[in-house]
């Protein structure tokens, strides 16, 4: 019988004459070693998936003015240290007392001539009190000064229903009490809220057990430890995994924790430029071939530090590249997923599903639930006999409290309802609404004109302000004016000449209070004249293309 | 009306000049002594273009004609 549709009739089957592409073997990419290895474990890979990041230079104008503000600024505090010092103005700053003027002098550094003279006069933007849960929608405390920013007080008035655009809430678990929080309830009246002891002694309780199993069952790893404190765990458990004689190849843009971490463990730091696979590869090249410094001898351990998201430039970290130095130059790797974990990824599982890797791959795991999951406290997971060795030696573990139970019951709830386990799909559902809501919102501010930092899929958005003098009048302006409240970071988190405002998109926004984000930056950005970028409605994305790598054995 | 547009329109551009140039975040008594500092250098500059630039250009347009007139000369 003819068969129109194309197919042979065989044997009772149908045999379809188009085959299935697999894809997997057809990738023809320049970088042999890794389409082996993919293929080898069979999984599908994104390793030509386009990573599309922009970090669009400022026009050469706005560089010049802004340090030509820095420069007033400097004159106008240099004339005002020289009026304080001399006695013709009252010092509201600290100085030292009359008896050690003849010591070492404490504040005359940059960093406190900076902070005496030129943060000093915009710091009303920051520590900005709040009085309700950090939602969508917060409660601000108004508060004035009358000596220009050297003393606050209260007005007693109360800024109600600001959109929050500031806070961590990637998938807007950090809210008030509502039914779902019923099991917090009741581990409250059962376990109280303090621990009392250090997890070593009596600290260690039925629900942190839990919740560790249930992380470890989430990151679809073998262990995990939980801590009580995010920036804890950090800079307490890199010191007991690595000491003298080892070497860390540490991120140019790593957080405070990794970097004290690094710092307090004693081994030799090195860093390599932002997320530069060429950097970090000339790095690792030269540690295998030179060894120590002195004597020569093979390291110890090479670790590499990366961030999953970088949360000051809205960028993710290059996991496949980075796997494969790794694997290239027998060093291990620890990512620190703070801001990466429940907030990337299909199903929010972080930077090693957004790529589609195995997370055995990675050494240590790390990651924090302030973030995502609307709690406090960070978590340690990888292989079972490296969480055993940490439960034994790390510091936090030894010294520090353990986790709070109701903390604790917050996060297997969050961990419940992200994963499915509660029944809903309500937990998936979040995940990609904040995906979707952060494509738009950093979608409609590129074509806006604003000049934005960082990877396409992050949730965080660093929007370039760069001016000294429109970084105080924009956060100004957005919460009086427009009640939207956001965040400015200038130096020295950032560096000098790019001062920023983060904006932190959440699940928990509607697309109406995301319109009105927009129309307020819009309006100001107009007002302030903030439109840099030079690519408006053609943003053509910049594709990350390495062909200088190198990667065959 | 259009005196009004006006009006906002500088107050507009007041305002570009205080926050590109860091003024914004002054006292009132620093932000009158930058003005009056720059008011002054400007004030300078302009009078010394006006005295000066003419008797410049004169001197430059002799010498630069005597030059070409020399060479004329030992053309011819």
């Amino acid at each position: 019988m003819a068969n129109p549709g194309g197919g042979t009739v065989c044997n009772g089957k149908l045999h379809n004459h188009k085959k299935q592409s697999n894809g997997s073997q057809r990738r023809n990419c320049t970088k042999n070693g890794i389409v082996k290895e993919a293929q080898q474990n069979g999984k599908p890979h994104f390793y030509d998936k386009l990573i599309v990041e922009s970090f669009e230079e400022a026009p050469l104008h706005v560089v010049v003015f802004t340090y030509m503000a820095y420069g007033i600024g400097t004159l106008f505090g240099y004339l005002r240290d020289f009026l304080r010092n001399w006695g013709i103005e009252k010092c509201n700053a600290a100085v030292e007392r009359k008896e050690q003027k003849d010591f070492v002098p404490l504040y005359q550094d940059f960093e406190n001539f900076y902070t005496r003279n030129l943060y000093m006069r915009i710091r009303d933007n920051w520590n900005r009190p709040i009085c309700s849960a950090p939602g969508p929608l917060f409660d601000v405390m108004e508060r004035v000064s009358d000596d220009y920013n050297w003393t606050f007080r209260f007005t007693g008035r109360i800024i109600k229903d600001v959109i929050n655009m500031g806070s961590y809430n990637f998938l807007g678990l950090a809210d008030k009490y509502d039914e779902s929080m019923k099991t917090i309830k009741d581990v409250l009246e059962v376990y109280g809220t303090g621990v009392a002891s250090t997890r070593h002694e009596m600290g260690t309780l039925d629900k942190h057990k839990e919740l560790e199993d249930l992380v470890a069952k989430f990151l679809n790893v073998e262990a995990a430890m939980v801590f009580g404190m995010g920036f804890a765990t950090n800079s307490m458990n890199i010191p007991a995994l690595v000491g003298k004689g080892c070497l860390i190849l540490s991120d140019e843009l790593n957080h405070t924790s990794l970097v004290l971490g690094a710092r307090l463990s004693g081994a030799t730091i090195r860093v390599f430029k932002h997320n530069n696979t060429q950097s970090l590869e000339k790095l690792l090249r030269d540690a295998v071939i030179y060894g120590q410094p002195r004597t020569c001898r093979a390291w110890k351990k090479i670790l590499i530090l990366v961030e999953g998201t970088y949360s000051m430039e809205g960028s993710i970290v290059h996991l496949p590249q980075i796997l494969a130095l790794k694997k290239k130059y027998k060093a291990y790797l620890y990512i620190d997923e703070a801001h990466s974990i429940g907030a990337v990824g299909p199903t929010g599982r972080g930077v090693t599903e957004f790529f589609g890797l195995d997370p055995h791959e990675v050494d240590v795991l790390m990651g924090t639930f302030t973030k995502s999951f609307g709690a406090s406290g960070g978590y340690i997971a990888g292989r079972k006999d490296l969480v055993d060795y940490l439960r034994v030696h790390s510091h936090s573990a030894v010294y520090a409290t353990s986790m709070s139970p109701p903390i604790a019951e917050q996060i297997i709830r969050s961990l419940k309802f992200i994963m499915g386990l509660d029944g809903t799909t309500q937990g998936l559902q979040r995940v990609q609404q904040l995906a979707k809501n952060t494509r738009y919102f950093r979608q409609r501010l590129q074509e806006m004109g604003f000049i934005i930092y960082g990877n396409e899929n992050a949730s965080v958005v660093p929007l370039l302000l760069y001016m000294p003098g429109k970084v105080a009048a924009f956060a100004r302006h957005m919460l009086q004016e427009k009640k939207i409240g956001v965040v400015v970071v200038g130096f020295p988190a950032t560096p000098l000449a790019e001062a920023r405002a983060r904006f932190c998109v959440s699940a928990s926004h509607t697309r109406e209070m995301l319109d009105t984000v927009l129309e307020a930056l819009d309006e100001t950005g107009d007002l302030l004249r903030l439109k840099y970028s030079r690519h408006k409605k053609s943003a053509r994305p910049e594709l990350y293309d390495e062909t200088s790598f190198e990667l065959e054995d | 009306m259009d005196l009004r547009r006006v009006k906002e329109y500088f107050s507009w551009l007041y305002y570009q000049y205080q926050i590109i140039s860091c003024c914004a975040v002054l006292e009132p008594w620093e932000q009158s002594m930058f003005n009056t500092i720059l008011l002054t250098i400007i004030a300078m500059v302009v009078y010394t273009a006006y005295v000066f630039i003419p008797i410049h250009i004169r001197l430059a347009w002799e010498f630069f004609s005597k030059i070409c007139g020399y060479h004329s000369t030992t053309a011819n």
